[in-house]
């Protein structure tokens, strides 16, 4: 665990994966640590608005994120997200993996995923597991515009476009999902620790 | 009785904006929010207003709305003539609007952003508790537009002078401190050096995400990829061209590219008022 100033009131934790993030992010929530935002990412959590760094720094020492083995503590129920796996790029996909579009639909639907930190736009959700073991490339002409609920893949990750926008992940279905509503106590349905699990539907 | 403003003019850009929405970068909410947030805190203290009162923020061309209840107004940021139905009021100071006058400010005379406040606020609709517009992801009150209506709020409290001095005209070359890391160790080594030593420029496409500058470009040691993580308000993000850009309060939650330094928070408001064409040199803080 690396710790990294970041200007005058924010601290960068720097772990080895993207599950050790997670269990930091799930600590801190759990201390309650004072922070005006904290921001998990792929292999980071961001304390940004830090009234007192020097403790915060401290307090960190002492926990130990790298030494679980267990899958992150993912929270509360599983959300299920209906997928029709008909997208434009479920060929290219399966030939990345060197499987059938069959195989694929099999694979991503076989574990439970959890949402390891948000990002690129409001309630955008980059979910991962212990299946999703190969990476994924980024189209290299990102699309101009990609509708809300497009299921995609880049990298280790599975996003669901909450909104329609340009994007550069492989599509390999949609949902009808309602991913984002700023009106709602909680706007974001996949919020950074939820526990996902991709359910084919019939198009 | 309820008091309204009618967009005339919207100008080149004119969003409404408060303190901006904090607390919800986990699920990808930038923070949003006045750029130049000292300025617009002076002109709602000068109309009686708390703090976090939302208010317009112009960009280079000015804004004019026709006032509907009789309300107190003060202009601050960057300075521009202040018309009154034609009639100059002055800057930075608070003057009246009564039922059906139209308030107008032109173009900036020095630096880019103007901020209007009428007393009891700008009363759009709030999304997670602020009533900024939000250009990066679209969340809060649209930009506005000609013919646009702004319900204003009951006014709380009452107008009064300002106590500190108000930065009257902007440079168009600067000196902005900046807070070294987290990602020092990506770049090449001389790299405080070389940024501290070079004077950038403005460039055109910048806007509410991020100051973008040409100069010197920085290299980077690492030619991996860095893993996305999140980003401060301030920080400067160096993408593959090597060309710095400062990111402003439209920054998104996350980023996929080192960051060299933060600029400190009380040289921010500097950096939301540098034009295209503007130079600016760092200084290690």
């Amino acid at each position: 665990m690396r710790l990294l100033r970041v200007g005058g009131d924010s601290l960068l934790v720097e772990v080895s994966d993207t599950a050790a993030a997670m269990r930091v992010y799930d600590e801190a929530l759990r201390r309650e640590v004072e922070a005006a935002d904290v921001v998990p990412a792929a292999r980071t959590v961001l304390f940004a608005g830090v009234p007192d760094l020097a403790r915060l720094e401290k307090e960190l020492a002492e926990w130990e994120p790298e030494q679980e083995t267990t899958p992150p503590a993912a929270q509360g129920p599983v959300v299920e997200v209906p997928t029709v796996y008909d997208g434009p790029d479920l060929d290219s996909v399966a030939r990345h993996w060197a499987v059938t579009t069959r195989e694929v639909v099999e694979r991503h639907t076989s574990q439970e995923m959890f949402v390891a930190f948000c990002g690129f736009s409001p309630g955008f959700a980059y979910c991962t597991g212990p299946a999703t073991t190969l990476p994924v490339p980024r189209l290299a002409e990102p699309r101009t515009r990609v509708p809300a609920g497009a299921v995609g893949l880049a990298d280790l990750f599975t996003g669901v476009y909450p909104s329609e926008s340009p994007g550069g992940w492989q599509l390999i279905g949609r949902t009808d999902l309602v991913l984002w509503d700023e009106r709602r106590e909680q706007p974001a349905t996949l919020a950074p620790g939820t526990r996902v699990r991709f359910v084919e539907v019939p198009r | 009785m309820t008091a309204w403003l009618t967009v005339l003019d919207a100008g080149p850009m004119t969003t409404v904006q408060d303190l901006g929405r904090r607390g919800f970068a986990h699920l990808g909410v930038p923070r949003s929010g006045a750029l130049d947030a000292e300025s617009a805190g002076y002109a709602n203290r000068l109309v009686g207003n708390p703090v976090d009162a939302a208010v317009l923020e112009t960009t280079l061309g000015g804004v004019a709305v026709r006032v509907d209840g009789q309300v107190s107004v003060a202009v601050t940021g960057a300075p521009a003539g202040v018309t009154v139905e034609g009639r100059p009021r002055p800057f930075a100071e608070t003057f009246t609007v009564r039922r059906g006058e139209t308030v107008t400010v032109g173009p900036a005379l020095s630096g880019l952003r103007s901020y209007l406040a009428f007393s009891g606020g700008v009363d759009a609709p709030p999304v997670l508790g602020s009533r900024s517009t939000d250009t990066l992801s679209g969340l809060g009150p649209p930009q506005l537009t000609a013919g646009m209506n702004l319900p204003l709020g009951e006014p709380v409290g009452s107008p009064h002078g300002v106590d500190v001095p108000v930065v009257l005209g902007h440079p168009d070359s600067v000196r902005v401190r900046i807070v070294p890391g987290p990602r020092l160790d990506w770049f090449a080594e001389d790299v405080l050096g070389l940024l501290s030593s070079s004077t950038y420029t403005v460039s055109a496409d910048s806007n509410r995400v991020g100051v973008r500058l040409e100069g010197a470009p920085l290299t980077r040691r690492e030619s991996r990829e860095l893993p996305s993580e999140g980003l401060v308000l301030g920080a400067v993000q160096v993408p593959a061209s090597g060309q710095p850009l400062v990111f402003l309060n439209d920054h998104p939650t996350t980023g996929g590219y080192p960051v060299v330094g933060v600029v400190t928070a009380e040289d921010l408001g500097m950096c939301a008022q540098l034009r295209p064409g503007s130079r600016l040199r760092f200084v290690p803080a």
